[in-house]
């Protein structure tokens, strides 16, 4: 069907009534069964009110008990973003998606770290996307995050990517030769994330209505190749790959926080070779990956 | 952000981190008088630059006398000073560091960062120091010792030695040694830095421990609750052109090739840069322009592309999404109106209101080439620049 979220996800917003967080909580709403998806917002001085029809709490576990919410995204600023996490996973949510860009890295280690020691004692595990991403969309079901819903298409492939924009690529070309999208999953450029490569590939593997994925990368860090290893022995379905930052500096930073090469490992080439490896099939040349990847499910 | 030595052993004095004395001058009559009253017989002189390598380059002396350090002094500021890291043009000196001289037993190197497989900081360090810890660890990575800290527990002091021992630091000096580490921790964390190097970390012939540069890299998200360390910013290390384009919100890198490309999205900017190198030229510079591109954001991304003499040709790779083709179109209309662009300019949109600013482009009466495909708009700038 789908990984991790669908039509009958019921989902919190938090920052819901900020001026992102609104933007994007009306475009959510509009976009397939959106309307009965968004049941929950939170903002502890406005509890009681409502925004867009949607019931606003007090708090994330206010908010799941009485609507029995199980997702939640954040909107909320860099400052309160890490706290804003933190109470989505002491309120024992599945998933939260946090779109939040520019959280201190420190925040992001301090929460991580807590979220690890409290599933290590047998605490709920809450999985957490991003931040700093775009979000993931189930076509025609539900989009939670600030992509563009029309270029999305029903369908089989699944999507992940660090970048926004060029996970919104690789949408848009597949859905123009006609492939639709099971999945397509943005985990954000910041170096202290949640979900990896890794996860979202495994969740594509155990998907009965996933086909194929494309997975793109980026410069630095060891995601793209602990995935690559993991597929190498493990995944069942083809795979396209693309690596962004070929012409990256070393010792830039690429935008995203994250994009910075440090060691010889994480260049481009390097996690293209190892991909290649792994029996992905690779390109340097990122207006194929849709062609690539029909080419393969014939 | 990055800060220079003389800031960074402030910080780490800061944290109980032993420095030698010493005092930041920007004359040859203060270095002297510096020196004076440092007192000794021994001085350093030492060139203050953000990039690393300056011992080599010629930006740090020993002097023996105040008549040397005011020669070295002389010679040192206002001097072009070129590491590995400052590109062959170099970096002009501008500020000195005066410090009473060391006695040298032995070098280490000793360093925090956060690293992102195991989500903690480490802390690394090794017997080796006074070296390029690049080299080290490409050479001889047993000689590189990691230990990885619980945030919410700290540097312990079993940790601590461990690295202290383990660096062959004598064990009358190991207490010193576990001091400067948990220093050099408590300040990585408490200052957000993303990087804090001491290389060399020395021991004296006194058994002190003494840290003898301090590299300093900061998390740009965390400035904002830092505003002692903003103070430190010094925008004559830093890229004009970037200082300029941080600005309007835009993120600008300058390369070595003559295409400049205009992108939304660090991915997607990166894949152009990659697109135009795989069709067989080099990108000018990275240029993301971000979420919500206003016609001015638009235009400051042309002037700052255009200032670059060897841009021949511009990309513009938008996938619009929320921010829409038309709104961007308008922006690159009117941005090339005032620019009086007079290179070739290719234009690739997709998504939201493609049709709509493709048809914008056309009407401007521009010489505008358009594109369907990133391969495409590559194929076509790279012949239009040939």
């Amino acid at each position: 069907m789908s990984i991790l979220i669908n039509k009958n996800t019921k989902i919190i917003t938090q920052g819901i009534t900020g001026k992102t967080g609104q933007f994007h909580t009306e475009k959510c709403q509009e976009y397939a069964n959106g309307k009965n998806c968004f049941v929950a917002g939170v903002n502890p001085k406005k509890a009681g009110e409502s925004i867009f029809d949607i019931p606003i709490f007090g708090s994330v576990k206010e908010a799941a008990t009485q609507t029995g919410a199980t997702v939640s995204v954040i909107y909320v600023p860099p400052p309160g973003a890490a706290a804003a996490i933190w109470e989505a996973v002491e309120a024992d949510l599945d998933l939260v998606i946090c779109i939040t860009e520019g959280i201190p890295v420190r925040d992001m280690l301090e929460v991580r770290n807590k979220m690890k020691k409290r599933e290590a004692a047998g605490g709920k595990k809450t999985l957490l996307l991003g931040p700093n991403c775009p979000g993931l969309i189930t076509p025609d079901e539900v989009k939670i995050g600030i992509m563009p819903g029309h270029i999305h298409r029903k369908g089989r492939i699944g999507v992940v990517s660090r970048s926004g924009t060029l996970t919104y690529e690789a949408v848009g070309q597949l859905t123009e030769i006609g492939l639709g999208q099971s999945t397509a999953v943005g985990i954000g450029g910041d170096p202290i994330n949640g979900l990896k490569h890794i996860d979202i590939m495994r969740l594509f593997n155990d998907d009965p209505d996933t086909d194929a994925v494309i997975m793109i990368g980026e410069i630095g860090g060891p995601d793209e190749a602990d995935a690559a290893v993991w597929c190498k022995a493990n995944m069942k379905k083809p795979i396209v790959g693309f690596i962004a930052g070929v012409t990256a500096p070393a010792g830039k930073r690429m935008g995203h926080a994250g994009a910075l090469i440090s060691g010889g490992a994480d260049t481009a080439n390097a996690k293209l070779a190892i991909m290649e490896e792994c029996g992905f099939t690779v390109t340097r040349d990122p207006s194929e990956m849709g062609k690539l990847l029909k080419a393969l499910i014939k | 952000m990055k800060i220079h030595e003389y800031q960074g052993k402030e910080l780490l004095k800061k944290f109980g981190v032993v420095v030698p004395r010493g005092f930041f001058c920007n004359s040859v009559d203060d270095a002297v008088k510096a020196a004076e009253s440092l007192g000794g017989k021994v001085w350093v002189v030492k060139a203050q630059i953000h990039a690393g390598g300056r011992g080599k380059g010629g930006g740090v002396k020993v002097a023996k006398s105040l008549d040397e350090v005011r020669q070295y002094a002389g010679q040192i500021l206002g001097m072009q000073l070129v590491t590995h890291q400052t590109g062959p043009v170099g970096q002009k000196v501008r500020r000195l560091l005066i410090e009473e001289g060391a006695d040298i037993k032995k070098e280490y190197y000793v360093a925090a960062l956060t690293d992102r497989a195991t989500q903690k900081v480490a802390m690394m360090a090794s017997s080796e120091g006074g070296m390029d810890i690049e080299e080290v660890a490409h050479s001889t990575p047993e000689k590189i010792l990691k230990v990885f800290i619980d945030p919410a527990i700290g540097l312990t002091d079993a940790q601590a030695s461990e690295l202290a021992n383990g660096i062959g630091v004598p064990a009358a000096s190991v207490g010193k040694a576990v001091e400067a580490l948990k220093g050099l921790y408590k300040c990585y964390m408490e200052t957000d830095a993303s990087l804090a190097e001491i290389n060399p970390m020395i021991l004296e012939g006194n058994g002190n421990i003494k840290a003898l540069d301090a590299k300093f890299n900061f998390d740009g998200n965390a400035l904002y609750r830092h505003p002692e360390i903003v103070a430190y910013r010094d925008l004559d290390e830093e890229d004009a052109d970037e200082v300029e384009a941080s600005k309007f919100d835009l993120t600008y890198i300058a390369l070595d090739g003559n295409i400049g490309c205009l992108v939304n999205g660090a991915g997607l900017a990166m894949a152009t840069m990659d697109t135009i190198k795989l069709f067989g030229a080099e990108p000018a510079n990275f240029l993301d322009v971000g979420g919500g591109a206003t016609t001015e954001k638009v235009t400051e991304a042309f002037k700052i592309m255009l200032k670059n003499p060897k841009v021949k040709g511009i990309l513009v790779n938008i996938f619009g999404g929320i921010m829409r083709c038309d709104t961007i179109a308008n922006g690159v209309v009117a941005a090339a109106r005032e620019t009086h662009l007079s290179v070739p300019l290719v234009v690739r949109m997709k998504g939201t209101n493609d049709d709509l600013g493709k048809q914008i482009l056309k009407d401007s009466g521009l010489p505008i080439i358009t594109a369907d495909s990133m391969a495409e708009a590559a194929t076509k700038i790279v012949a239009a620049v040939k």
